[in-house]
């Protein structure tokens, strides 16, 4: 009894951040099991899925011209719609964080609507503002431009959809740096633009490399606006998230997966090239304080 | 270079940081802003340096009306608070960075830079920490490379900003005597600011003592001591 009772009494030592083993394999547990569910075993599915009647046929379903079309399409929108986002979200995150003005807690805000709003209603907006019986949709589609159902309308809808990525992760970045290094620069003779270029962007660009990999994924993936507004015209308006499910209404299984994988795997090259880059400027990063 | 401040004010919205203050800075002096946060010194030192611009009143620079000269033009060396070295830049580059923002026909060769910045770090007696990174040098060092950094444009007067605010005593003590040798070796007219009375006293020749936006007293450090002019003064240095 009275060994019992010393043994209970002795201090642990144990670091005041650190649970119990019980506690610590509990939390390791699920976090591996959560993972598996909702991440992992869903993208080895989809590999599964692509390869079931082997790669040949596969391969064969991501030639046909649809397929092919698609993918053209889609690295088109990111190509045109990323860059732009790049633009506007510097200018933006620039714009809050290094002025004062009335209505910024406003601007904040609505930066962040096309994240609260349905991307279907988005597409809408643009149907409605674009489309051949609004004012400006039949000026547009009489002198020859039409918005709706083409290309310009996937990459305005794109664009709504994916616009804080950048602006979002850069804002705070940028807040917490504060002005005094920009500052600085112009008592030292540099203009507005010189210091934008050597001191504002070199310190946000760790920022600014996520935000457009984040936008660039979300860009190739969108489907809710991109699928009100491109009217789904394969080989001329259908997205490849538009073309797989197309192609997964009409049970081609096959070339739905096989598509699907294609997606995954842009997905996957552009983590991978996240993580490289980290690895090779790791020395940076740790000078930089960030990430 | 000889400074007068002529009857300067600032508000921000509907807050007057200054009411209308007049300051006439002798060439070569160096003065101290001394006061409590909230008494307008950095907004009066930020106005001279050209990263504000007054309500109203002027600001002479040798006789000449320099109030609408932009933060370019000025040519002040600023030292900040937290010294705000560019962190992705080396010690060099970053003590270069005035140097090579000046235009191509006014800009020194490459050689001439390096050999500048050698010089500079010299000056603040860190010879061999050109090729480090702000995020490895220690707070004393960090405010001596902010100062070679002011001093490479060659300015026409010295700003700082609460330059030994961010350090513990026994580095502050060192600098104090590391920034009088500096004003006494380059001649440059300085003006800091602090809210450390023992530090203005000591080391300033002139002292302009401010409180909610006004100057209460301005005078030679045993002056200021002897005979303070108010209440506010006798009270504030004496703590």
């Amino acid at each position: 009894m009275s060994d019992a009772t010393r043994t209970e009494a002795r201090p642990r030592f144990r670091p005041a951040t650190q649970e119990s083993p019980a506690a610590r394999l509990t939390l390791i547990a699920v976090a591996c099991v959560g993972l598996t569910i909702l991440v992992f075993a869903p993208l080895v599915a989809v590999f599964i899925e692509a390869l079931a009647d082997g790669v040949g046929a596969s391969l064969q379903s991501l030639a046909s011209p649809d397929a092919r079309d698609a993918i053209r399409l889609t690295l088109t929108i990111a190509a045109i719609s990323v860059p732009l986002n790049a633009i506007f979200g510097v200018a933006a995150a620039w714009f809050i964080t290094k002025f004062d003005f009335r209505g910024k807690a406003f601007l904040i805000t609505l930066i962040d609507l096309p994240f609260s709003v349905s991307p279907v209603v988005a597409g809408l907006c643009i149907v409605l503002m674009f489309g051949t019986n609004s004012l400006i949709g039949g000026w547009l589609v009489a002198n020859g431009f039409p918005v709706v159902f083409a290309l310009p309308g996937i990459i305005l809808a794109t664009m709504f959809v994916t616009f804080p990525f950048v602006a979002r992760e850069l804002i705070p970045v940028m807040i917490e740096q504060g002005r005094a290094e920009e500052e600085v620069a112009l008592t030292l003779g540099a203009s507005g633009w010189r210091v934008f270029w050597t001191v504002t962007l070199p310190n946000i660009r760790w920022a600014l490399l996520y935000g457009v990999l984040l936008c660039n994924a979300r860009a190739m993936g969108e489907f809710g606006a991109v699928a009100v507004v491109s009217g789904k015209i394969r080989g001329e308006t259908a997205t490849i998230p538009t073309t797989i499910e197309m192609l997964y209404q009409e049970y081609l299984a096959v070339a739905a997966f096989s598509l699907a994988a294609v997606l995954t795997l842009l997905a996957l090259v552009t983590l991978l090239l996240k993580t490289l880059l980290e690895l090779r400027h790791a020395d940076q990063l740790a000078a930089t304080h960030r990430h | 270079m000889h400074i007068e401040i002529d009857e300067i004010s600032k508000a921000f919205g509907s807050t007057a940081a200054l009411q209308p203050v007049s300051l006439a800075i002798p060439s070569g002096a160096l003065v101290a802003l001394l006061g409590p946060s909230g008494s307008g010194k950095t907004t009066l030192l930020r106005i001279l340096g050209g990263l504000e611009f007054p309500t109203s009143g002027r600001v002479l620079f040798d006789g000449q009306d320099a109030t609408g000269l932009t933060v370019q033009e000025r040519r002040a060396g600023f030292v900040f608070q937290s010294y705000a070295l560019f962190r992705h830049m080396t010690v060099f580059d970053n003590i270069a960075y005035g140097l090579n923002a000046r235009p191509r026909a006014s800009r020194p060769t490459r050689a001439e830079i390096a050999r500048r910045v050698t010089k500079l770090l010299e000056l603040i007696q860190l010879p061999d920490i050109g090729a480090r990174y702000p995020s490895q040098l220690s707070g004393g060092q960090r405010q001596r490379v902010a100062l070679a950094r002011a001093l490479a444009i060659e300015p026409r007067m010295l700003l700082l900003d609460e330059p030994f605010g961010a350090l513990d005593a026994k580095v502050r003590k060192e600098l104090r005597q590391g920034l009088r040798d500096i004003h006494d070796t380059t001649g440059l007219t300085t003006v800091f600011v602090t809210h450390d009375q023992e530090e203005a006293m000591e080391l300033a020749d002139l002292v302009v003592v401010m409180s909610m936006g006004k100057i209460e007293q301005i005078g030679k450090p045993q002056d200021i001591r002897a005979r303070p002019a108010s209440p506010f003064v006798r009270e504030f240095i004496s703590a």
